[in-house]
């Protein structure tokens, strides 16, 4: 299973907090967050608005990721707007 | 370089800027004094035979919650990653000291609900000169900026909304 979680105004606008894939069928595994994104984009039209057409970053096992990284079972991503720390 | 300390703290309640500072400058009295019980301008000093003090300088940033005429402000909530959160003030620290011979790092941000003129983050950096401090105390907030997983919810006059991350602070980081 890869845990999802989402952050701020995607969580908000989503009305969601924490995503669970499943990973028992590799074949429609996500491989990447690129295609995670992907997946994500396909549970509807709000969510086909946050992730293919907003800046949404990602981190991997909570190290900041890029659309490229490979994902596997038993990681946690998450997505999130750019930062507004500081 | 005598021992380095990191300091990370991502706190819910308010935090005195001024107290931080103190604690750093304490830190420093405390290294430079181990030992010796007098202080004097002639004869041996047994303060720091052993190690170098070489924290001569120490800069320190606050930034606030900003409530202007322009852009009212009544409240801010901080959300953050936990965990992530950490790892990626601790990454930018490595990144500093990799460039830079840095004494003590302290890096403390709020999280939860602020309000107007209440201290968000606080970045105090030592070193030997004041050169290395100023640079790595800029760097430390410019990459904060973009890479640490904080993000600002204002709630204003006329509603509440997300801040959006500012170009200025992705052209900041890239002069590095």
């Amino acid at each position: 299973m890869i845990k999802v979680l989402l952050f701020a105004q995607i969580r908000e606008r989503l009305d969601c907090a924490q995503v669970d894939i499943s990973t028992d069928k590799p074949s429609t595994t996500p491989a990447t967050i690129a295609e995670l994104k992907t997946l994500l984009a396909q549970r509807g039209d709000l969510w086909h608005l946050m992730f293919a057409e907003q800046k949404v970053l990602s981190a991997i096992n909570k190290v900041m990721s890029s659309d490229e990284s490979p994902i596997q079972a038993g990681d946690e991503v998450a997505f999130f707007p750019p930062v507004t720390g500081g | 370089m005598s021992t380095a300390n990191t300091r990370i703290r991502i706190l819910e309640d308010a935090f005195d800027p001024a107290a931080m500072s103190a604690e750093m400058t304490a830190s420093n009295i405390t290294r430079s004094t181990t030992g010796s019980t007098t202080r004097s301008t002639t004869g041996s000093h047994t303060g720091s035979t052993t190690e170098n003090n070489t924290h001569g300088a120490l800069v320190t940033f606050t930034g606030m919650v900003r409530d202007l005429v322009e852009n009212p402000v009544n409240a801010m909530l901080l959300e953050h990653y936990p965990g992530m959160t950490e790892r990626a003030l601790e990454a930018i620290i490595n990144k500093a000291r990799e460039r830079w011979a840095l004494g003590d790092i302290n890096i403390t941000h709020r999280v939860g609900m602020l309000y107007p003129g209440e201290p968000i983050v606080f970045v105090g950096v030592s070193s030997a000169h004041r050169r290395e401090a100023f640079e790595a105390c800029q760097f430390l907030m410019d990459y904060l900026k973009i890479e640490a997983p904080f993000w600002k919810k204002e709630f204003t006059p006329d509603g509440e909304h997300w801040v959006e991350a500012k170009s200025s602070d992705a052209d900041a980081a890239r002069r590095w």
